[in-house]
């Protein structure tokens, strides 16, 4: 009953807004807009500070800022080599795109790569893949793609013809995880930087706080993360607006890929995506207050942690005996799909009774899979 | 699942748990509880009152009277000059609450009904008008009247001599606290919100019902006809709204998100103004003090020092204290008010305009312009505490 109330609020509301749309641009025809708040040229988007500024400031704005952001929080140094996580969507294409600009212009003396992880989709992936490729040629960037298939000898299709369309992502998600860390120990880069941007991380501290997770409350909002790991990873956007990289995107007309995972459906993008994108209309700041929230809480640096190992079977970082993905690649070579979903029975927990799912979660899991947001 | 009898028991259990196992009530408080009318503040009432009851009963019957009973008082807060509902509908609910106070005796307790305008010291209610009009933002307007009602319950428990004030906040309304603290981006001050015990107040705060739901605390109205004074509020709007109604659908979908949501609060940091302030001993009396459980009352390590934000009480953070020590001496008061506030407050309260800043500041209640006194002097006590090592001594420093 949930959902569908739920999607029928969003339908509506997307019908308000293709009305709001429309009204505003026929406005738009009809009389010049406000000034823009750099160089005075009429119309054009409208950025967080909620300044009206024409297209060509915009992009000064938008590139500036990110630059800021590299800069003083130092997310890169001379002569490093850095993977950018590329989905073919909008927020890694405008990462791609502004890194290598930003790179050129600033001279940081980065060797930059696109780097993708092929799930095996068909009808989505391979879509998104040819924007990838279409992206190497357009940037010059190198591109490196590391596929299920070849890393664990399933693809997603596969995987969804035996365990059906229940917790598929939660294999899509830890399996892109060590994949891209795979592609960059590959590509021997120092640094993998990710679209990552604030409505995601500002979600993040969300469901968590939801969730009860502490430990990751206290470590989401950090723009750098892994640094103990083998590949530290940075998140450039992250106080980048979602809206800004969609429009930053349109005009300057990048090439990018916008459908959902056909493994994905719509009822997992949930409650807290809604949720920020309300708020973001009644007082756009409380995005980034939900990020400085994050980075203030008062978290006691004894909060158990846990313990960082490495996997007994295939050597990827795990806290556990074996690594998530080797407990489910087990499962599904053994034909026990539900091995390691949920509390169940594996070689980890195997004293631990019966097998339980964990449905709640799910239910208020947001963002949509296959993206190379993870 | 639960019968009537175990439903009710196990509510006022944990009621007396977080009464006993923080000090919250000792034999000779004097306290004060707010009562808004509705179900949580109603629930509060009805406890304090039974454990109130109880304890005179063991008095009537022990044969030393060493224990004294503690005294109870009510304050209902009246919005009558500010709120949009007629007056007639508000006279009324005074008066059910009057009836319903009465009839919560023996012991008898008294009822102080506050106009929310008194928090001035002659006739504010013009200025209390001007003042919230001042404010742009409505979720501002309605947080700055929150801030306002504290305010007033303080005064009037500090005139009229309480030494603790007790809220009906139940894990509900906390759960929405917690979100739209940290949507505020108040993620530093949040902890200091949602304890027990929060004694950063003159009169110190407690919430003996942190650990009710909201529909555990309506069930317990409805089966023992507890009779409750529906009005005054509407709904919140702006963003407290959204966040109010964000939480409702979760707690829909899964009925331990609310716990889940105020539990994970729970593991930050408290501050340590967040527990009773260790009394002088031996002013207690012996019989008293035996009795007091203070298991869960770690011992005061470290007490850092904290300046607080002068509209919300809330204390700043780390950002907040540096463009405060950055700003130096400032020239009016109305601009050293503006840069001790925290920063949700001077986005959402303070107005944008610099020179209607000075306009606002003369619209403030007293206790208000006495805390951002008081704050800035600390601020600069506490930067002289950090300089210390530097000045070469004590008397060369005026020099």
């Amino acid at each position: 009953m949930l959902r569908v109330f739920r999607n029928e609020g969003r339908k509506g509301n997307d019908r308000v807004r293709k009305l709001k749309w429309k009204k505003a641009r026929r406005r738009s025809r009809r009389r010049p807009g406000p000034a823009c708040a750099v160089s005075a040229i009429r119309k054009g988007p409208l950025s967080k500070d909620l300044k009206p500024y024409s297209r060509e400031c915009f992009y000064e704005v938008f590139e500036e800022e990110i630059h800021q952001v590299i800069v003083e929080n130092q997310l890169f140094k001379p002569r490093e080599r850095v993977a950018i996580g590329a989905s073919g969507g909008k927020d890694s294409t405008v990462l791609a795109y502004v890194l290598s600009e930003l790179n050129r212009r600033h001279n940081y003396g980065l060797d930059l790569f696109l780097l993708s992880v092929d799930e095996g989709i068909t009808g989505y992936r391979d879509d998104s893949l040819e924007t990838v490729k279409r992206n190497e040629i357009q940037y010059g960037l190198p591109l490196k793609i590391v596929s299920y298939k070849d890393l664990y000898g399933w693809t997603m299709d596969e995987i969804v013809k035996m365990i059906g369309l229940k917790n598929n992502c939660t294999f899509c998600g830890v399996f892109r995880r060590q994949a891209l860390d795979r592609g960059a120990a590959l590509l021997k880069v120092d640094k993998v930087a990710t679209g990552h941007n604030a409505d995601d991380i500002a979600e993040t501290v969300l469901l968590n706080i939801l969730r009860g997770d502490i430990a990751r409350l206290s470590r989401c909002t950090s723009i750098v993360t892994g640094e103990d790991g083998p590949i530290p990873r940075c998140k450039p956007f992250k106080y980048t607006y979602e809206k800004e990289i969609v429009m930053y995107a349109y005009f300057k007309r990048l090439d990018y890929f916008s459908t959902e995972c056909i493994y994905s459906p719509n009822a997992y993008r949930g409650f807290a995506r809604e949720f920020i994108k309300d708020l973001e209309r009644i007082r756009p700041r409380a995005i980034l207050d939900i990020i400085q929230s994050g980075e203030d809480f008062r978290i006691s640096t004894f909060t158990k942690m846990p313990e960082q190992g490495t996997c007994e079977r295939c050597g990827y970082i795990s806290s556990q005996k074996w690594c998530k993905a080797c407990v489910l690649l087990e499962g599904l070579n053994r034909g026990l799909p539900k091995l390691g979903i949920g509390r169940s029975r594996g070689p980890n927990n195997d004293h631990k009774k019966g097998t339980k799912e964990t449905n709640g979660a799910k239910s208020i899991e947001s963002k949509q899979c296959g993206t190379l947001d993870f | 699942m639960f019968c009537i009898e175990c439903f009710r028991s196990n509510l006022y259990g944990k009621f007396r748990l977080a009464v006993t196992s923080h000090a919250m009530i000792t034999p000779t408080d004097n306290v004060l509880v707010a009562f808004s009318g509705g179900p949580s503040s109603r629930v509060a009432l009805q406890f304090v009152h039974e454990l109130q009851h109880k304890s005179l009963k063991n008095f009537d019957a022990s044969r030393d009277r060493l224990l004294p009973v503690f005294r109870v008082g009510v304050a209902f807060i009246d919005e009558t000059t500010i709120s949009p509902l007629p007056s007639r509908d508000i006279d009324r609910a005074i008066q059910d609450i009057r009836l319903i106070v009465s009839n919560l005796a023996p012991p008898i307790k008294q009822l102080h009904v506050v106009p929310i305008e008194n928090i001035y010291s002659g006739d504010g209610t013009n200025r209390l008008k001007n003042l919230l009009d001042a404010v742009s933002d409505t979720t501002g307007k309605e947080d700055l009247l929150l801030h306002l009602q504290m305010s007033s319950l303080q005064k009037v428990a500090s005139e009229s001599g309480y030494n603790k004030i007790v809220l009906g906040l139940c894990t509900s309304r906390i759960a929405c606290h917690v979100i739209s603290a940290t949507v505020k981006g108040q993620g530093y001050s949040l902890p200091a919100d949602i304890q027990y015990v929060d004694s950063r107040w003159e009169i110190p705060i407690v919430l003996p019902l942190r650990d009710c739901l909201v529909q555990e605390l309506n069930m317990l109205c409805h089966l023992d006809g507890l009779k409750t004074v529906e009005l005054l509020k509407g709904p919140c709007s702006g963003i407290n709204g959204l966040v109010s109604s964000l939480v409702r659908i979760l707690q829909e979908e899964n009925p331990s998100r609310e716990c889940t949501n105020v539990r994970t609060a729970g593991k930050l940091t408290p501050f340590h103004f967040n527990r009773i302030p260790e009394s002088d001993d031996s002013i207690i009396p012996l019989a008293t003090r035996r009795r007091q459980k203070r298991y869960n009352l770690k011992p005061n390590e470290s007490i850092s020092s904290e300046s607080f934000c002068p509209i919300c009480n809330s204390p700043l953070n780390k950002s907040d204290m540096l463009r405060l020590s950055n700003l130096g001496s400032c020239q009016t008061n109305s601009d050293s008010f503006g840069a001790a506030c925290c920063s949700s407050c001077r986005f959402e309260i303070l107005p944008k305009d610099p020179s209607s800043i000075d306009h606002f500041y003369s619209l403030l209640p007293q206790p208000l312009v006495a805390r951002a006194k008081r704050s800035s002097y600390d601020n600069l006590s506490l930067l002289r505490e950090q300089i210390q090592d530097c000045l070469l001594s004590d008397s060369e420093d005026e020099s």
